[in-house]
Formats: C-alpha cells, sequence, structure tokens
C-alpha cells in the first residue's frame, strides 16, 4: 500500500471513497452549525426559512435578541478572554522556563522532574478542577471557619478557573517550545560569547528570536485551549460564568440560533487565529 | 564542579517550576486523595475512614457506571485509531505535495471549534427535528420524525469525532518517518498485505498509536460535555457523578472518593498500555 506497491482498482476506489466519507463527517456538523446561524427561524433546524442576521444584530425588540446585543453572553465572551489572556502569559512564560530547564540544564533527579512535568497530560481534566476545588477552596473554607479570615481569591472563581487551565497547558506550552529549542544549534550561541556577548545578552539576542515562532505557536494554542476548555472550567467556575459554560447552560434550556451565532463567531475567531500562528511559523 | 552562576541559574529556573508542579499538581491531589479518607459525622466534625469507597461499592449506581465508563472510553478509543489509521496512512503516505498540506489542514478544521460548539453540532443533526431525521423523511425512508440522539451510539460518534485530531496527527508523525523500503522489503519476503501492517507497519507507528490512544482515552474518559448532552437516561458517564457530589450535593468527601478511582483507573489503563506496548511515557509524550 505504498507507491510502489500495486493496487486495484477496486481497493483504489474504496479507499477514495473512505475519504470523502471521512471528510465530509469532519466538515459535516461544523457546517450545519454555521448554515442555521442565518435561518429566519426560531429553531436551528429545517426547513430552511429564509437568510437573516437578525441572530447577531436584532435588538430584543421583535422578541428576538441577536449576539451582539446578549449582554449575558457578551459578559461571558469578556470573561473568557481575559482568562485566556492570563492563562496564556503565565502558560508560555512557565513552558519556556521548562523548557530551558529541561533541555539546557543538568541536574540530579532530572529524569522524574520530567516525568513530573508530563503527569498533568495522562490526569483527566475533571480531575484536574476538582482537585484544586478541593484544595484551595477547601483551605478558604477552613480558614474562614477556623480564623475568620476570608480568601476570596481561592473560592471558585476566575482565580481558580486561571490555575486550573495553566496546570495543563504549561505541559503543552513547555513540549512546544522545548521542540523549537532542541533544534537550536548551540555554536551560534557560543559564536555571540566569543564575540563578547554576556550568556543574557547572548539570549535576548541569538536564542530567544529562535525560540520566536514557537512562542507565538504556544501562545495561540494556549489561548485557544484555554478559551475551549469546559471540563477543569465547569467544576472551578464562580459567578462571572465563562462563554462555553454561559452556552452550556443555555443549551440545556433549548437551543436557538443565537448558539448557532455564537459558535460560527468563535470559529472565525479561532481559524483567524490559528492562520496568523501559521503565518507567523513559515 | 559547578560554577555559581550555574548555580544561580539552576535555581531561577528550577523555583517556577516546581511552584507550577507542587502548588498545582501534587498538593492538590493529595489533598483529594485525604479528603477521600474522611467520613463527616456533623457539620464541623471528621472522622476518619473508609465509608466514602463502601459506599462506591455498595451502590451498584456507582459502580456500573465507573465499569461502563472505562469500557466504552477503551472501545471509542479502538475506534478512534481504526478511523484515523488509513486517513493517516494516506496523508503521510500516499497523498503528495499540495494536497497532503490540505488534507492535513482539513483534518485541523474541526478543532478551530470548541467540544461544546462539535457536539452542538452533532446535536442539530441527530435529534429528532434534527437534519437526519428531515432527510429520511424526504427520501421516504421513514415516515416519522426519527430520535438518534440521546443513546450510546450517539455518545460515541461526539466522542470518537472529539478524538480524531488528537489520533490522526501523531500517526502521521511517526509514518512519515517510516522508511519505505522496509514495506517494500515485506512485500518482497512474501508477505501479504496483512503480513506486512502487522509485522512491519503496526511495529513501526507503535509510538505514535499509543501517544494517540492515550490522548484519546485521557480525553474520552474525562469528558463531561459530550455524554451529558448527547446521552440518554441510561448513559451516564462516571464524571458526571462527580459533578454531582461537588456541585450540586456539595459532598466534597464523597467526590473526591470518586474523584480519586477514576483517576486511579486513568493511571492503570495508561500504565498497562505502556508495559504491553513496551513503550515509556516519556518516549511517546515528550
Amino acid at each position: 500500500m505504498i507507491p510502489s506497491v500495486p493496487r486495484t482498482r477496486l481497493f483504489d476506489a474504496l479507499y477514495l471513497a473512505y475519504l470523502v466519507a471521512f471528510f465530509i463527517y469532519l466538515a459535516l456538523p461544523l457546517a450545519v452549525t454555521a448554515v442555521f446561524a442565518f435561518n429566519d427561524a426560531p429553531f436551528p433546524s429545517l426547513p430552511w426559512q429564509g437568510f437573516t442576521m437578525d441572530w447577531y444584530l436584532a435588538d430584543g425588540t421583535a422578541g428576538r435578541t441577536g449576539l451582539f446585543h446578549d449582554d449575558t453572553l457578551l459578559s461571558a465572551l469578556w470573561t473568557s478572554t481575559r482568562i485566556a489572556l492570563w492563562v496564556t502569559l503565565v502558560s508560555v512564560a512557565l513552558g519556556c522556563i521548562n523548557a530551558v530547564l529541561f533541555e539546557r540544564l543538568e541536574f540530579p533527579g532530572k529524569e522524574l522532574l520530567y516525568l513530573l512535568m508530563l503527569l498533568p497530560l495522562v490526569i483527566p481534566g475533571v480531575i484536574l478542577g476538582v482537585s484544586i476545588l478541593v484544595f484551595y477552596s477547601g483551605m478558604a473554607n477552613d480558614l474562614s471557619r477556623q480564623w475568620g479570615i476570608e480568601l476570596d481569591v481561592f473560592r471558585p472563581g476566575l482565580t481558580l478557573v486561571i490555575m486550573g487551565q495553566v496546570t495543563f497547558i504549561t505541559t503543552l506550552t513547555t513540549l512546544v517550545i522545548a521542540a523549537r529549542l532542541r533544534k537550536f544549534d548551540r555554536q551560534l550561541e557560543e559564536a555571540a560569547l566569543n564575540l563578547g556577548a554576556t550568556p543574557l545578552v547572548a539570549w535576548f539576542t541569538v536564542t530567544l528570536p529562535w525560540l520566536a515562532p514557537s512562542l507565538f505557536g504556544a501562545a495561540a494554542m494556549a489561548f485557544l485551549m484555554s478559551f475551549e476548555n469546559f471540563n477543569t472550567t465547569v467544576m472551578l467556575t464562580g459567578s462571572d460564568t465563562p462563554l462555553t459554560v454561559a452556552l452550556f447552560n443555555r443549551l440545556r434550556e433549548g437551543s436557538t440560533p443565537v448558539l448557532n451565532a455564537v459558535a460560527l463567531f468563535l470559529m472565525v475567531v479561532s481559524a483567524l487565529l490559528a492562520l496568523l500562528s501559521v503565518r507567523r511559523n513559515r | 564542579m559547578k560554577s555559581p552562576a550555574t548555580r544561580l541559574s539552576l535555581i531561577l529556573l528550577l523555583t517556577p517550576f516546581l511552584l507550577w508542579i507542587v502548588l498545582l499538581v501534587i498538593l492538590p491531589h493529595l489533598q483529594m486523595l485525604r479528603v477521600s479518607f474522611q467520613v463527616r459525622e456533623s457539620w464541623d466534625t471528621l472522622s476518619w475512614g473508609l465509608e466514602q469507597y463502601a459506599n462506591f461499592f455498595s451502590e451498584s449506581y456507582y459502580w456500573r457506571t465507573f465499569v461502563r465508563t472505562g469500557v466504552m472510553s477503551l472501545f471509542t478509543t479502538f475506534l478512534t485509531l481504526l478511523i484515523a489509521f488509513p486517513i493517516a496512512w494516506y496523508i503521510a503516505r500516499l497523498a503528495s505535495g499540495r494536497a497532503r498540506g490540505l488534507l492535513f489542514l482539513a483534518c485541523l478544521i474541526p478543532f478551530w471549534a470548541s467540544e461544546l460548539v462539535r457536539t452542538y453540532g452533532w446535536m442539530i443533526l441527530l435529534r429528532e427535528s434534527g437534519l437526519f431525521s428531515a432527510w429520511l423523511q424526504a427520501l421516504g425512508w421513514s415516515d416519522g420524525p426519527v430520535e438518534m440522539l440521546y443513546n450510546d451510539a450517539a455518545v460515541i460518534i461526539g466522542l470518537v469525532y472529539n478524538g480524531l485530531l488528537f489520533m490522526v496527527v501523531p500517526l502521521v508523525t511517526t509514518l512519515d518517518g517510516m522508511e519505505e523500503n522496509l514495506v517494500e522489503a515485506g512485500y518482497d519476503l512474501g508477505g501479504g498485505h496483512l503480513t506486512v501492517l502487522r509485522e512491519v507497519v503496526v511495529p513501526w507507528a507503535m509510538p505514535g498509536i499509543v501517544s494517540g490512544c492515550i490522548v484519546v482515552f485521557m480525553l474520552t474518559l474525562g469528558s463531561y460535555l459530550t455524554p451529558t448532552l448527547m446521552g440518554g437516561k441510561d448513559s451516564a458517564w462516571f464524571t458526571q457523578q462527580i459533578f454531582t457530589q461537588f456541585i450540586t450535593r456539595f459532598n466534597w468527601e464523597q467526590g473526591a472518593a470518586l474523584g480519586a478511582l477514576l483517576l486511579g483507573l486513568s493511571s492503570l489503563i495508561v500504565w498497562a498500555g505502556l508495559k504491553l506496548t513496551g513503550q515509556s511515557l516519556r518516549k511517546v509524550m515528550g
């Protein structure tokens, strides 16, 4: 089954059919979600009632509230953006530090610590959320009960959501940045040192520019993963609900095309972000 | 001998790493384990005991869901591997040039949308008032609306869909590095398609297979969203019970015990998978 091994016509035809079926399977759910964002009907289902922008623009006067006038969804969008920005910042910084630590330095126990670094990948997302809830929120409860100290940062809310997401996203950013650092030719850095640069200057003028594409890649990935995360977030969220949780709550009440409008909006934003990071990597 | 500068940089780089791993991973999980051994006697008195674990074993609903979730996650992972392998093979070995890049990008497209959006898309397609039902009726294959959502098959369709990317990417990466000579040699030595696949291709792709399977399995087992939205009354997922204990009932002790059990199950299966295939976590993940 490689180009140099003869195949029968029938096999080729079947293989092609399978490929086509696979890509239809991939595209179908997203395509219908996108299309029904513009259907002029109160439910996202057939028959097609004509094109409308109501699910984005309606201001609530005609019984329909579009995404851009829906305060709950807009504030959830803003909450998610704030969380994602913090998570990106922290996890890319930590990832960069971890990458240098594991690729450049030798120290006792390195093997073990490397395994610990990979650990969050094999912990179910819900458990990551639950353990952080138990530890920090439990601590806040105990402090409040025993000494009357109120530690509201550790109550379910933005801080805990950010902490929960940083836990596993840092492992991913570390792997992305470390992969790039591994390919770095250390002679370049030595050349800079020979030419009189201090280690710090060599790092900022030679190594960091080399890492830049992976930093952007890791940042885009971290932002998307944070924005889209549900399983860890749902355990830690407080009164400020992030978008995925707000959408989930809406969806349980019943679906309206506003959800399709949000979905399409998110798809476009993530596609742009993905394209941007691909372009930077070229 | 280490110079003071190396020492200093080691300390400076090691501190953030240790803070992250100790404060966000190790301590919270130890605390979860500790709480799972607590028994609440009244609102402010606690004692130690195995009651939470005893509840799990005596309440058949708990352990049935537990076993079901484990088995269905393994099945979903296996199905994802079967579906993804021919695709990865085509992208890595048969497609060339532009087609290759485009097909690979096409595989990534669903992941521009979140799990929630993907699940919602499937709900629009599968439910009673959904598109498949409408199409079946339009074609005359069905007299009334057909409900295809809220059953195990729907949950598996959604979970496989969620996992595909994480299977295709590592498979393409490992298959890409394979020497075509190896496969040719297999055929020259008289092997049929299946023999070559079993003796040459699969062993070569094993790191990618294991890596993809671990990620997909973890995503599936830890999923809350897809089983909740697409599953029916009989398709409970274990994460839902953890959620119920923590968020609805405020019974943290019971929830922590259920969480510890799920963590134990996932660690055990990942460990067994690595041992059976002779891979190491470092090799397949790092």
